[in-house]
């Protein structure tokens, strides 16, 4: 997949799982958790949605590595 | 109204989830209704057929007045009536319940209450008759009876789905000036709806469709930032009449904005308050302690990251749902902490309802029960939590679920706090808290290594319990945790 695809499913799952987030206002460097606030249950929620909808599973093992937004992109651009 | 809570005094139905007619069983949920804190889901408690509604959509009324009527058999049903003026409550109503009515109209035949005189602010009235909603016709939800902005949304959205507009003239109230020129806005239903639920005005809204109709994405864009209280929305009416006469949108873009009570903003508000008072009296009432201890993840967390390699994400396991199922099973081996204290004596209960803090988005806190936590499979809990976390945030949750927890666990783990001294509600007896999971250094054997680890802590009623119970209690949780697949 490529950066933008990814870029816009990431922005896409993240506004589904905090509304209150806008799309627009996406920092890449943003930290998921501590940032955009996302407890671990959002976080699971994402994850999940993100397999949902671009097919890219993350295994908890490498939840480390998309910690931030950019992280999250540049996975799913890697693995979708 | 049934009591929704310990601190809960009054609620407002907001909608009726069943029907004048229908067969309604012992538990079956029967309406929405709106405490200060969220909208909870309430449950019939007899059979019967529901026979009418005994108050408005928006009428707030005290804990214990009646809202609906159940009879036995259909045939005690009163004929059905045209519409009537404003509701008010029947007293001779029978038995407690609500049933579903999206239209304003019902049976006021037998009430026994005069109407009172129509209050309502002049940019309500505006609005009102600017909606094609009669002031006279609608119950206020303010202080007084006072009709606000909400009522009027509320009832115009109701006549828009009934098709039965009325215009009528608003009657003046006797100390309100007199009401502002209307602007007739037009709007598709869906703008009026969009509008209502984020508390924009449609006078304040410039129209870029047909013939200056406002569109869903003029709604969308005008869009206002949170506003005060209800309370505020009398002493603001007079300095913003002016303002709201004018058609211009760029204008008295401050009126409106303060009266806001269904916005997110309003609520948050409520919700704060109500937390705050119902933790100012558990700091005057509980006379708490304090217990700390590290519990020792090593052996959870690798059990975890095990189990989780081998599942879909959509049942992965968080390190939450083994913390609560263990706090779950000690609570039932220690019931000093686990319980009621009511009417100044303990009651401890036989069950385990485990309430979880939720942080809300907007700000704000609930903790709602999960069921019989101790009796739940992991795999269910996790189910079970991340359904209740959602519809926490969404704000639907069941009466039962915010009435029953008999002790609660608050889990700031994510925020990265490594430790949380929770304040207990009442009338439970104590409150359970976890920080984040650490890694630390540790000592066994004289050897040096590193575990996973958290800080648990208790709260706990001193009434009630004391250091060695309390003690006790988090040493089990923590013995708990070593054999996680036992879990």
């Amino acid at each position: 997949m490529n950066e933008q695809d990814a870029r816009q499913a990431v922005a896409a799952a993240i506004g589904k799982v905090a509304p209150d987030v806008e799309p627009e206002d996406l920092d890449g460097a943003a930290r998921l958790r501590q940032d955009l606030e996302l407890d671990s249950l959002d976080f699971l929620r994402l994850v999940e949605v993100i397999a949902e909808t671009t097919g890219v599973d993350i295994p908890e093992a490498d939840y480390p590595a998309v910690a931030t937004v950019d992280g999250l992109v540049t996975y799913v651009a890697a693995h979708g | 109204m049934p009591s929704l809570g310990a601190d809960m005094e009054h609620g407002k139905v907001v909608e009726w989830l069943v029907k004048p007619g229908d067969y309604v069983h012992k538990g079956d949920l029967v309406a929405a209704v709106d405490t200060d804190k969220t909208v909870m889901d309430i449950e019939s408690f007899q059979d019967g057929v529901l026979a009418e509604f005994l108050v408005d959509i928006g009428d707030t009324v005290d804990v214990g007045t009646p809202i609906a009527r159940i009879t036995a058999t259909p045939a005690e049903l009163p004929p059905a009536q045209p519409p009537l003026t404003s509701g008010t409550l029947s007293p001779d109503a029978r038995s407690p319940l609500a049933a579903r009515e999206p239209t304003p109209a019902h049976q006021g035949a037998e009430a026994g209450h005069p109407e009172p005189a129509v209050k309502a602010a002049p940019p309500v009235r505006h609005l009102a008759h600017t909606l094609g909603v009669d002031v006279g016709r609608i119950t206020g939800s303010g202080p007084g009876g006072e009709v606000v902005r909400a009522d009027v949304e509320r009832a115009a959205a109701d006549t828009l789905a009934a098709a039965a507009t009325e215009e009528a003239a608003a009657p003046q109230a006797p100390e309100a000036p007199a009401p502002a020129e209307a602007r007739r806005v037009r709007s598709s239903p869906l703008a009026r709806r969009l509008a209502a639920e984020l508390g924009v005005d449609l006078q304040e809204v410039s129209g870029t469709g047909p013939g200056g109709a406002v569109t869903e994405d003029d709604v969308l864009s005008a869009v206002p930032p949170r506003g005060r209280p209800p309370r505020e929305q009398v002493a603001e009416a007079p300095p913003s009449e002016a303002p709201a006469r004018e058609p211009a949108p760029e204008a008295a873009e401050e009126a409106p904005r303060q009266k806001r009570p269904t916005a997110a903003g309003g609520k948050a508000e409520t919700l704060r308050q109500a937390v705050g008072a119902l933790m100012s009296r558990s700091k005057k009432e509980i006379p708490h302690y304090y217990l700390s201890t590290t519990l020792d993840l090593a052996a959870a967390m690798a059990w975890m990251q095990a189990a989780n390699q081998q599942r879909p994400v959509s049942s992965r396991l968080v390190p939450s749902a083994l913390l609560l199922k263990a706090t779950a099973l000690a609570a039932k081996e220690v019931p000093d902490l686990n319980g009621f204290f009511t009417k100044g004596a303990f009651h401890p209960s036989s069950e385990v309802h485990l309430g979880v803090a939720v942080a809300l988005r907007h700000g704000g806190l609930v903790a709602p029960a999960l069921h019989d936590a101790d009796t739940l499979s992991l795999d269910e809990l996790m189910d079970q939590l991340r359904d209740l976390v959602s519809r926490a945030r969404a704000g639907r949750l069941q009466r039962a679920e915010m009435a029953d927890p008999t002790i609660t666990v608050t889990n700031l783990g994510d925020l990265g706090v490594e430790s949380v001294y929770g304040v207990i509600y009442p009338p439970q007896v104590a409150m359970v808290g976890f920080g984040r999971v650490l890694e630390q250094p540790f000592a066994d054997n004289g050897m040096l290594g590193i575990r996973h680890a958290a800080i648990a802590t208790l709260s706990a009623d001193h009434r009630v319990s004391d250091g060695l119970r309390g003690g006790r209690f988090l040493a089990r949780i923590d013995e708990l945790l070593q054999e996680p697949d036992k879990l």
